[in-house]
């Protein structure tokens, strides 16, 4: 017998029972959004393929502009051409795991200006969620493939002492930066709540720092790579790691520890980027602007 | 139709028009001030390395070098390296079927796009690519002309460099007359382009026959021969040659896209709209 | 909750006493910043809703009107739970908009007249299934919901096209069907008649007459077309400034201001102005002249009238604007 006295428990609802945790709801409709999307792709077979093929020779060329470079020069700030190639290949690769995943976030100054953030926000999922997911464009594989040929080349002609701490750095070097490029992709949507027509400013930090990495940090001055690695860290997605697979002294004077770091770094990029969003959105629904 | 100056009149105020509607984009200038800088300082650091380990490397020297990158990221929107020009409306307007009201309007379709990128592309040259130039030179040692003479030649062969750009584009956008996918295309378009106009690498840097075929085709004209104006390759008879190359790039492409310009026409025409 | 278990009948709220949409003095005030010279910028306050309170019954519908700027869309953005007010309180369907927006929306259905909330580039039917699998809607209650409203909707042709190559009528139907799939307890609908043909105007008003007869969604819209608001609502609030303005039976909204419906009639040549008993002429132009009449008094006398008399050519009708209405409103209050 329940006491009379005690407040009525609330019946949980049954709309509200048929929902998971908003967590679970995203993930769920990222799933879902992005199956949509590709099965559109995929309709069209033959054209997606020829796209994809046209991706992966198109984006090389920025490889072979680097294959030029060592048909003057055997290296590069000492790197020979096999571990600028590693380099390129952690960081193509990447970067392009990132813009498949979450690359159309960048769309969110035009959502905001035509209004159509309006309506995902009507919607009873993550807008974070939706607006990842929104017009996933498969075609972007072509950016990861590429980025794995280029790596692949590179692991068969260095030679590397390999143990197995290095080859499990390599998967971990491309899951971290993934997530590094993620956090980034969404820090650079926040930017966009707050200046809608500056969203190239993220380019400088997406398309740039995939090109910084590509090439070695000996190249650069060493307030750029401090500035890479304190301040938006993007040296761990393979500077700091690969110094280690590379069997080559860390930059900056890192301890070798700071080599097995990136996926804190990573988390902790993560879990910011999340808090700016929620910062951002929060600004967006009291400004409206 | 009609010709004359009434004409011109009409094209100068829609390149006018381009020019304003730009300039209104004030974050998005800054925004694109603050990319090109930083792809600027990156590639300049690269170059750097390059031409510290082979000195003289394709006929620079170390500050020529440098000078090549900035004026690259000077270009780079006025020529819509990476997008942003008005092709973009273009397609836009072919996909969503308004094209077929800008068919009846009493102008000349390509007329009135060239102007209205004209437009655009003067503001972008000096209000956004001034800025990244000005940077390069503080924070590094360019090699840029005292002569009066050399920068008027360099403007001149961007001027020209602008219209084969132009050309180029233009072809592109009218392909989403045929083609769903614009947007590969376009991203093809700018792939070879920043590869060919030598915005990843000097193409005199280029070796051999890839170094000879890069040299000769249109995306030459954009970034290399107008950066050789202005370090000083090209003067006299050379520079006249540069400006006949350009020119020839220029008529072909726009009579092309002439061409496939009536095509399209007809198609829509065709279709009924 | 079961909503085809409702009565059919009308249920205002105040007899039942179930209030589904709860405003309590709510205010939103937006920061306006003003480039004022080179350097120097101005911010300004800008009271867009100021002390908005009214509640809406259950199965009630409302028409929203307002001129342009009057708070209309920021009201209807905070009841969504898109914005949330700088001051007051807002419930709807037991939610706090602003503080639980995912559990708000699993419980309305909002349709904006001039975006689409339709996945562009896809077919329709693909958006449905999304917004079946994202509202984690049962199986047998989607089919049915969806069986409805393609055959009340007339969407059976359209489902497999994709919502770019829809018309604008076809699209807002599919919009409308799309925010029904769930069962919400409220329709939001903002200008859902906007640049629609006369068929479509009149399809998409059945249906939604239909739609609360049987099922008793509440519904809220948003128009600038008086006839969406004569036929669908009983009661009508107007809104300027942010606030409140009329609150009542749309009947009511008549006595206070006389609308009339305006003729346009081309003659075959210029002529001096028809002068008529039931109408009054109110401009001439060329061979063109406009006529007022009443609203509520029937249009076919005096085009029978007209046509006897002078050489007619051509003629339309112009319909009231509910800004007529507000105007003359405003008109009548500030004269008594």
């Amino acid at each position: 017998m329940a006491d009379p006295a005690a407040p009525p428990r609330p019946a949980p609802d049954p709309v509200d029972a048929r929902f998971g945790s908003p967590l679970t709801e995203g993930l769920r409709t990222y799933r879902l959004v992005v199956a949509m999307w590709v099965r559109s792709t995929l309709t069209y077979r033959a054209s997606f393929a020829m796209a994809l093929c046209v991706a992966v020779v198109a984006n090389g060329l920025d490889f072979v502009a680097i294959l030029l470079m060592f048909s003057h020069v055997d290296r590069l700030g000492g790197f020979t051409l096999g571990e600028v190639a590693f380099l390129y290949g952690t960081s193509a690769t990447a970067f392009g795991l990132a813009h498949l995943t979450v690359g159309s976030m960048d769309r969110l100054g035009r959502r905001i200006r035509d209004g159509s953030l309006d309506t995902l926000l009507v919607r009873p999922v993550p807008v974070l969620a939706q607006l990842a997911a929104d017009r996933f464009a498969l075609r972007r594989l072509g950016r990861i493939t590429q980025g794995a040929l280029v790596l692949a080349y590179a692991l068969t002609v260095l030679e590397i002492d390999w143990t197995a701490t290095r080859l499990l750095m390599v998967p971990m070097m491309l899951v971290s930066g993934a997530a590094l490029f993620g956090a980034l992709f969404v820090a650079g949507a926040v930017f966009q709540f707050y200046a809608q027509d500056a969203a190239e400013v993220q380019n400088a930090f997406t398309y740039g720092g995939t090109t910084l990495l590509q090439y070695p940090p000996t190249v650069f001055t060493r307030e750029l790579v401090a500035s890479v690695t304190f301040v938006l860290p993007l040296a761990f997605v393979n500077w700091v790691p690969a110094s280690y697979v590379l069997d080559r002294p860390l930059p900056l004077g890192l301890p070798v520890q700071a080599a097995f770091a990136p996926p804190l770094v990573a988390a902790v990029c993560c879990v910011a980027a999340g808090l700016l969003w929620r910062v951002g959105l929060r600004a967006y629904r009291s400004t409206g602007s | 139709m009609a010709h004359g100056p009434g004409r011109a009149a009409l094209y100068a105020a829609v390149a006018a028009k381009g020019f304003r509607r730009y300039a209104t984009y004030r974050a998005a200038t800054l925004a694109g001030i603050f990319t090109n800088t930083v792809f600027g300082v990156i590639l300049a650091q690269t170059y750097l390395a390059l031409w510290a380990e082979r000195p003289g490397l394709g006929g620079y020297d170390q500050a020529q070098a440098l000078t090549f990158v900035w004026i690259g990221q000077s270009l780079h929107m006025a020529v819509a390296a990476m997008g942003g020009g008005s092709e973009e409306e273009l397609m836009e307007r072919i996909r969503s079927g308004d094209i077929a009201v800008d068919l009846y309007r009493p102008v000349d379709l390509q007329l009135w796009w060239l102007a209205q990128d004209a437009g655009r592309a003067c503001f972008q040259l000096f209000a956004r690519g001034a800025l990244p130039l000005a940077f390069g030179a503080l924070v590094f040692d360019l090699a840029l002309p005292a002569s009066p003479g050399t920068w008027i030649a360099f403007l001149t062969a961007v001027a020209l460099g602008l219209l084969v750009s132009f050309g180029i584009r233009y072809l592109v956008a009218l392909s989403a007359f045929w083609l769903l996918d614009g947007a590969g295309v376009g991203q093809l378009a700018w792939l070879v382009g920043m590869f060919f106009s030598g915005m990843m690498l000097p193409l005199n840097v280029f070796p051999g026959l890839l170094g000879e075929v890069a040299r000769v085709l249109p995306w030459s004209s954009i970034l290399q021969l107008p950066a050789d104006v202005l370090l000083g390759v090209h003067t006299g008879t050379g520079l006249l040659g540069v400006y006949a190359f350009q020119l020839a790039w220029a008529a072909a492409l726009l009579a092309a896209g002439r061409a496939l310009q009536s095509l399209a026409t007809r198609r829509v025409v065709v279709q009924g709209g | 909750m079961d909503a085809t278990e409702r009565p059919v009948a009308d249920l205002p709220a105040q007899r039942d006493g179930q209030e589904v949409i709860h405003l309590d003095r709510v205010e939103k005030v937006f920061e306006v910043r003003r480039r004022a010279g080179l350097l120097r910028r101005e911010k300004r306050e800008v009271r867009a809703v100021d002390g908005l309170s009214f509640s809406v019954g259950r199965g009630e519908v409302v028409g929203f009107v307002g001129p342009n700027g009057a708070g209309k869309s920021t009201t209807i953005k905070m009841l969504t739970g898109i914005l949330t007010p700088s001051a007051g309180t807002l419930r709807v369907a037991g939610v706090e908009p602003a503080r639980d927006r995912a559990r708000l929306a699993r419980r309305i259905g909002v349709v904006f007249g001039q975006r689409t909330t339709l996945w562009w580039d896809l077919p329709l039917l693909d958006s449905y299934q999304l917004i079946h699998r994202m509202y984690r809607v049962p199986d047998a209650r989607y089919r049915e919901n969806l069986d409805r409203c393609v055959e009340l909707l007339g969407l059976g042709d359209l489902l497999d096209v994709p919502v770019r190559q829809l018309s604008l009528g076809q699209r807002m139907r599919g919009d409308i069907a799309a925010a029904l799939l769930h069962d919400p307890e409220v329709l939001y609908l903002d200008e859902p008649t906007i640049g629609l043909d006369v068929v479509s105007k009149a399809n998409v008003r059945h249906f939604l007459a239909d739609l609360n007869a049987e099922r008793g969604t509440t519904v809220l819209l948003t128009t600038h077309d008086l006839t969406d608001i004569e036929q669908l609502c009983r009661r009508v609030m107007v809104i300027d400034h942010g606030r409140l303005m009329y609150d009542g039976e749309v009947a009511g909204l008549h006595r206070i201001a006389e609308v009339e419906r305006t003729l346009v009639v081309d003659l075959a040549t210029e002529m001096a102005p028809i002068a008529l008993e039931s109408a009054r002429t109110v401009k001439v132009e060329g061979p063109r002249q406009w006529l007022a009449f009443p609203a509520g008094q029937p249009a076919a006398p005096i085009v029978a009238e007209i046509a006897a008399g002078w050489p007619l050519v051509d003629l339309s009708l112009r319909e009231p604007d509910i800004e007529d209405v507000i105007s003359l409103m405003y008109a009548g209050r500030s004269a008594g």
